[in-house]
C-alpha cells in the first residue's frame, strides 16, 4: 500500500509516493530529497542533530512519521539563508565559533531559530542554555553556542524593529 | 521495526473503531512511541493516526470555573497559554522542566499520561521483563535499580511512571474523558493508572479502542494557584527524567495552612498522590516541623525495592523543599531551569 503525502519543503510544494509508513521525516528528507544538512545522530530523540522546524515549530524530525505530516511546512538547513547572505544565527555561529566537529551544528542552528522566534528566553543566558538543551554538542561548543544564539537574537529583534518603524 | 497498517481516521467514531482490533495502537505525536517501536520493544500491527481529528486540540475555559484541554495539546502550548499558567502554575512548571523543547513542540497531552516507563530492562529485549513480556521475570530486581520505584512495587515489577506532567495534576484532581466502543466516560486521573500487582503489562484501567479525548482539572484547582510548585531532582541539570519530583499546593489563610495537595513522581509505577501527607497539613501553620512530618506521613508505606533506599530520604526532602517553596509563594515567572531543586528559595520575586 502506498500514501500520498504533499509537503512544502523549504518554500517548495512536494508531492510525495511514500511506500512504507514506517519512513520518518529525517530519512525522507535525507534518502527522497536529498537535505542531507539535516543529520541522523542517535535517530532516538535524544540529540537534537535531527532538528527542524514544522510550521515554524522546532522537532526532532527522528521521531516524525513522515505520513502522518501530510501538509506540512518544513523548514530545513537548506532553506534559511537567502541566496548568498546567510541567515544571521548562521553569521552568528561562525562569529562566535559556536561549533567544532560541525555535525550538531544544523540541528543547533534550527534550534536557535526555533527558540527565538518562541519568544520565551529573551536575553538571559541561564534560558538559553535551558531552551538548547535538547541539542547536544559532543565537541563542547556550549559557550560560542549560547554566545551565537544570544548575538543573533539582538541582532533579528533590531532587524524587526526598523521594519516595523 | 517492524510494518503496520497506517490508518488515519477522519473522525472519533471511527478511530475507535479503529484502535478496537486486537494489536492496533494510537498514534499522536509518537515522541515515545516511535522510540518503542524502533527498538523493537513494542510492534503494533496498526497506527491509528489521530493527529488530524479536529476538535482535540482547544484550551477552554469552562462555564463552572474548569479548564478543559484536548488530548491533542501540545505541551509547550499548554504551558505557554497564558491564563493556564496562571492559574496552574505548578502544571505549567512541570510540563517545562520535561523533555527538551523540540519534544515538548511535538509531544500531546494524551500521550503524555500514556507515555511508557524508562526502565532501562522494559528497553532492554535482551533482559527478562514482565511488562514487555508478561511472566518472563524481572532482571530489574536484581541488577541496576536504583533508580526504581520505593512505592506500590511488586515482585513482578519495579518501574517508575515517568512523567513530570502527571504529578501535579494528580494532585489537583485531573479527570481524563475517554471516548470508548460504549461511549463517552470519566474517570479521576490517578485512577487511569494500575499499580502493578502481578500483571505490569496492565498499566491502565483503558480498555481497547478507548481514547483519551481531553483533561479537565475542576475549578477549585485554581485556589492553590498562589501557593504551587514542583520540584524534580534529576542526574543531569536539564534534559533528563526525575530521580524524585513533588508537586506542592496550598491554600494559606492567616497564616494557616486551609487546604494541601501533595503529589510525588519517580517513586512509584503511577503518579503518587500523598493523602495522609495532605490530611497531615491541613490546619497547621506552614513551617518546617510540620512539612516533616508531612513527609514522613508520605514515605511511611515505602520500601526499597533494591539499591534505591536513599530515594525514600530524598523524597522526604524534596517534599519539605517543595512545601517551603510553595509557602514562599509561587514565582510571578517559572524559572530559568523549572522546577530546578537548586535554586535558592529566597530572592526570587514572588506574588502571594
Amino acid at each position: 500500500m502506498s500514501f500520498s503525502i504533499s509537503l512544502t519543503v523549504n518554500g517548495v510544494r512536494r508531492n510525495i509516493e511514500l511506500e512504507d509508513p514506517r519512513v520518518t521525516l529525517l530519512d525522507l528528507l535525507r534518502e527522497r530529497l536529498d537535505l542531507t544538512g539535516t543529520k541522523k545522530g542517535c535517530d532516538r530523540g535524544q540529540c537534537g542533530a535531527c532538528t527542524v522546524l514544522i510550521d515554524g515549530r522546532r522537532i526532532n524530525s527522528c521521531l516524525a512519521l513522515a505520513v502522518s505530516h501530510d501538509g506540512a511546512d518544513v523548514l530545513t538547513i537548506e532553506g534559511v539563508a537567502r541566496g548568498d547572505v546567510l541567515h544571521p544565527v548562521q553569521a552568528a555561529f561562525i562569529a562566535h565559533d559556536g561549533l567544532q566537529c560541525g555535525f550538531c551544528t544544523p540541528g543547533q542552528i534550527m534550534s536557535a531559530i526555533g527558540l527565538i522566534g518562541e519568544g520565551q528566553a529573551g536575553d538571559d543566558p541561564e534560558r538559553v542554555r535551558e531552551g538548547m538543551s535538547g541539542n547536544l554538542c559532543r565537541c563542547g561548543a556550549y559557550a560560542g553556542i549560547t554566545e551565537a544564539v544570544l548575538d543573533a537574537r539582538q541582532d533579528l529583534v533590531a532587524a524587526n524593529e526598523r521594519r516595523s518603524a | 521495526m517492524k510494518n503496520f497498517d497506517y490508518v488515519r481516521p477522519a473522525t472519533v467514531a471511527e478511530a475507535v473503531a479503529a484502535a478496537a482490533a486486537p494489536g492496533a495502537a494510537y498514534l499522536a505525536a509518537g515522541t515515545n512511541l516511535l522510540d518503542l517501536m524502533k527498538g523493537g520493544i513494542t510492534h503494533p500491527d496498526r497506527l491509528v493516526d489521530i493527529t488530524h481529528l479536529a476538535g482535540l486540540d482547544g484550551i477552554d475555559r469552562l462555564p463552572d470555573g474548569g479548564v478543559r484541554i484536548g488530548a491533542l495539546v501540545r505541551n509547550a502550548d499548554l504551558a505557554h497559554d497564558p491564563d493556564f499558567a496562571k492559574s496552574y502554575p505548578a502544571v505549567a512548571e512541570a510540563l517545562l522542566s520535561g523533555a527538551s523543547a523540540q519534544l515538548r513542540n511535538a509531544a500531546t497531552v494524551g500521550g503524555n499520561l500514556l507515555q511508557r516507563t524508562r526502565c532501562g530492562y522494559f528497553y532492554d529485549s535482551a533482559s527478562a521483563c514482565n511488562k514487555r513480556q508478561p511472566g518472563s521475570g524481572c532482571d530489574a530486581r536484581g541488577g541496576e535499580n536504583r533508580l526504581h520505584a520505593v512505592l506500590g512495587w511488586s515482585e513482578a515489577c519495579i518501574a517508575t511512571h515517568p512523567s513530570d506532567f502527571c504529578v501535579p495534576l494528580v494532585a489537583l484532581d485531573a479527570v481524563v474523558e475517554i471516548e470508548g466502543r460504549t461511549g463517552r466516560r470519566e474517570i479521576a486521573l490517578e485512577a487511569l493508572y494500575r499499580l502493578p500487582g502481578d500483571a505490569p503489562e496492565r498499566e491502565s484501567v483503558l480498555q481497547p479502542g478507548d481514547l483519551i479525548v481531553a483533561l479537565r482539572l475542576p475549578a477549585e484547582a485554581r485556589a492553590f494557584s498562589a501557593h504551587a510548585r514542583y520540584l524534580k531532582v534529576r542526574e543531569r541539570t536539564s534534559y533528563a527524567f526525575a530521580i524524585v519530583s513533588a508537586a506542592a499546593a496550598l491554600q494559606i489563610e492567616r497564616g494557616t495552612i486551609r487546604e494541601a495537595r501533595l503529589a510525588l513522581g519517580g517513586v512509584a509505577a503511577k503518579p503518587w498522590r500523598a493523602h495522609q501527607a495532605e490530611a497531615t497539613l491541613a490546619g497547621c501553620r506552614p513551617e518546617p516541623a510540620v512539612f516533616r512530618a508531612a513527609a514522613k506521613a508520605a514515605l511511611a508505606e515505602a520500601k526499597p525495592s533494591g539499591d534505591n533506599q536513599f530515594k525514600i530520604e530524598l523524597a522526604q526532602r524534596i517534599i519539605v523543599r517543595a512545601l517551603t517553596l510553595a509557602t514562599a509563594g509561587t514565582p510571578q515567572r517559572i524559572p530559568a531551569l523549572p522546577a530546578s531543586a537548586f535554586a535558592p528559595i529566597s530572592g526570587a520575586s514572588h506574588h502571594a
